[in-house]
C-alpha cells in the first residue's frame, strides 16, 4: 500500500475536527450505541485514507464518513450479534441502509441531552459531553480534570456502557421534562466553563471556548416552539461576559480583581453580545438562576457598579439557589453598598458552612480590614492563602495581607 | 425493556401501622399498582415481610450455611419490588418516582438482562 497522501490526511483531520460531533451524533442516532458509533467512525476514517487516495476526495467528506461508518457498524454488529435484541437491531439497520440516503439530520442536541442524562454521574456527563460533542481526546479531558488518562478512559467506557445497558433513550426531552433536563445540561456546560476558567487561557484546548460553543449549539438547535431558551441565553450571556475579561484577569501570574482590571483589554464584542443576550432572555419573562447571574455579571461591566442592584439580584438568586455561596456573594454586595456591619454579621452566620471555602475567608478578611480590625483580618487572610486553589490567587491574597496596617 | 424497581427504606422512616400516614401509603400503593396495570407496564410486584424474617443462605465447601438476617447490614432494607415493562429508562424513572416509598426511601432501578 502506498503511503497516504498528506493532503488527504489533512482533509480527514479537518473534517473530524470540524464535524466530529455531528458525525458521531448521526451515527449514534442510527445505531443506538456510543461505543459502536465511535469504533465505526474509527474504521471509516481508516478506509477513508485508502478510498480517497484511490478515487479522490468526496465532495462532502462528512457525509461520506457517516455513510461508510454506518456500514462498518453493521459489519461489527454482524460479527458480534449474539442476542435477540442485537439481531433485531441489525434487521432495522440493514433496512435503513438500503433506503435512499436522506439528508443527514443534525442530531447533536439529542446527543447533548443524552450525554447529560441525570442517571449518569455528574463528572461522567462532563467527560462524555467533551468527548462526543466537543471532540476532545480522552487525554485532553483527563488533563483538564487532573485525572490519569486510563482512569478517564474507564470512566468514559463505564458511562457509555450504562447509556446502552440501562436503556437511557436518545431523545430531546418533552416540554414537561425540559426545564429539569435543561438544568442538567447547563450545569455540565457551566462546569466545563469553570474548569477552563480555573485552568486559565494558556491551556491548549480552552474549555471556556468549548462551553460557549456548546451553549450556542443548544440555543441554535432547540426547537423554539417547545423549548424555553431564557436560561440557555442566560448561561451563554454569563459565560460571554466572564470570558470577555480573560485577557485582563491576570497580570504577571497574579489574579487582578474586577474593579482593578484594565478595561481596554476586555473583549468588547463578547461584552456587547452578552449584554444583548441578557435583554433577549429577560424579554421571555421566565427568570432563572443563569439569567440572574448574567445580569449580575452585566452590572459588573459598568465603570461604577450599581451595588444596590447587585445586592437585590443576589437576593433574587438566593430564592432559586439558597446556598451559602450565594449568601456570601450577597454579603459582599451588601458590604459594597456601605452596609459593612450587616455584611459582617451575615458572614459570621455563614462560617460553619464555608469554613473550607477560600473566597469566604478572603471576603471576610477584606471587610474586617475595612472595619478597622487588621488583627482578625490578617488571620482570615492566612486561612484564605492556605485554601487558595491557584498560585495566582495565593499571590493576590498575600499582597493584600502585606498591605494591612500594623 | 424490563426494569426491576427495588424498593428500599429505613424502618424508622416508614409510616407506622394504624396511623393515617400508613393508610395513605397503602392507598398510594394500590393506586400506583392499578395505574401500572392500566398502562400495561405491570409485570409483577410484591411487598416483602420485614427484614427480621430474612434468612441468608450460602454454600461453603459443599455445606449449606444459613444466617439469621439480611445479606447486608444497611440502614435501608429491601421492602418490595415491581417488575415493569417500559420503553426506556426515562419512563422507568417516571414510574419509580410515583412509588410511595420514593418519598422517604430509595427506589433502585435495574434493567433485566436479556440472554
Amino acid at each position: 500500500m502506498n503511503a497516504p497522501d498528506p493532503a488527504l490526511h489533512g482533509l480527514l483531520d479537518q473534517t473530524l475536527r470540524a464535524d466530529r460531533g455531528r458525525i458521531v451524533a448521526a451515527l449514534i442516532s442510527r445505531v443506538g450505541d456510543f461505543q459502536l458509533a465511535e469504533d465505526a467512525l474509527q474504521d471509516a476514517s481508516a478506509s477513508a485514507l485508502v478510498h480517497w487516495g484511490r478515487s479522490g476526495a468526496p465532495s462532502r467528506p462528512e457525509a461520506w464518513l457517516i455513510r461508510v461508518a454506518f456500514r462498518k457498524a453493521i459489519d461489527r454488529l454482524r460479527q458480534t450479534a449474539r442476542d435477540a435484541r442485537q439481531t433485531a437491531a441489525l434487521t432495522v439497520l440493514a433496512r435503513d441502509e438500503a433506503e435512499e440516503e436522506a439528508e443527514v439530520m443534525d442530531d447533536r442536541l439529542r446527543l447533548i441531552f443524552t450525554c447529560c442524562h441525570p442517571a449518569l454521574e455528574p463528572k461522567s456527563r462532563v467527560a462524555l459531553t467533551l468527548r462526543t460533542i466537543a471532540g476532545l481526546s480522552t487525554a485532553e479531558i483527563a488533563r483538564a480534570f487532573l485525572d490519569a488518562e486510563p482512569t478517564m478512559g474507564q470512566r468514559l467506557t463505564r458511562a457509555k456502557t450504562k447509556l446502552r445497558e440501562a436503556g437511557i433513550p436518545f431523545v430531546i426531552p418533552g416540554p414537561e421534562d425540559w426545564p429539569d433536563r435543561l438544568q442538567s445540561v447547563l450545569a455540565v456546560v457551566y462546569l466545563i466553563f469553570n474548569a477552563g476558567y480555573t485552568a486559565g487561557p494558556a491551556e491548549p484546548r480552552d474549555l471556556c471556548d468549548e462551553a460557549i460553543f456548546l451553549a450556542r449549539l443548544i440555543a441554535q438547535l432547540s426547537p423554539p416552539a417547545t423549548c424555553d431558551l431564557a436560561e440557555v441565553e442566560g448561561c451563554l450571556a454569563l459565560m460571554l461576559l466572564t470570558h470577555a475579561r480573560k485577557a485582563a484577569r491576570m497580570a504577571e501570574g497574579v489574579t487582578v480583581p474586577l474593579a482593578q482590571q484594565d478595561r481596554s483589554r476586555w473583549d468588547g464584542a463578547a461584552m456587547a453580545e452578552g449584554l444583548a443576550l441578557i435583554d433577549a432572555a429577560m424579554a421571555r419573562s421566565k427568570p432563572g438562576p443563569y439569567q440572574i447571574k448574567a445580569a449580575i455579571a452585566g452590572c459588573h461591566t459598568a465603570a461604577t457598579p450599581d451595588w444596590d442592584q447587585i445586592a437585590a439580584l443576589y437576593t433574587s438568586l438566593a430564592r432559586f439557589e439558597p446556598t451559602p455561596v450565594v449568601h456570601l456573594n450577597r454579603a459582599v454586595a451588601l458590604a459594597e453598598t456601605g452596609a459593612l456591619q450587616a455584611a459582617l454579621t451575615l458572614l459570621d452566620s455563614l462560617a460553619p458552612a464555608l469554613a473550607a471555602y477560600q473566597p469566604y475567608h478572603a471576603a471576610r478578611a477584606e471587610y474586617l480590614a475595612r472595619a478597622g480590625r487588621p488583627g482578625p483580618a490578617r488571620a482570615a487572610y492566612d486561612t484564605a492563602i492556605t485554601l487558595a486553589a491557584s498560585s495566582a490567587d495565593a499571590a493576590y491574597l498575600a499582597k493584600r495581607r502585606a498591605a494591612l496596617p500594623h | 425493556m424490563q426494569y426491576l424497581a427495588l424498593i428500599y427504606s429505613a424502618p424508622e422512616n416508614e409510616p407506622k401501622y394504624g396511623t393515617p400516614e400508613f393508610g395513605a401509603m397503602m392507598a398510594g400503593y394500590n393506586a400506583f399498582t392499578a395505574m401500572l396495570k392500566e398502562t400495561g407496564a405491570f409485570v409483577s410486584g410484591d411487598g416483602l415481610k420485614p427484614v427480621t424474617t430474612a434468612t441468608s443462605v450460602r454454600v461453603k465447601d459443599g455445606k449449606v450455611e444459613t444466617m439469621d438476617g439480611p445479606f447486608a447490614e444497611t440502614k435501608e432494607h429491601l421492602g418490595g419490588y415491581y417488575l415493569m415493562e417500559v420503553p426506556d429508562l426515562d419512563t422507568a424513572i417516571k414510574y419509580a418516582a410515583q412509588i410511595p416509598t420514593a418519598g422517604y426511601g430509595t427506589v433502585e432501578l435495574r434493567p433485566i438482562m436479556i440472554w
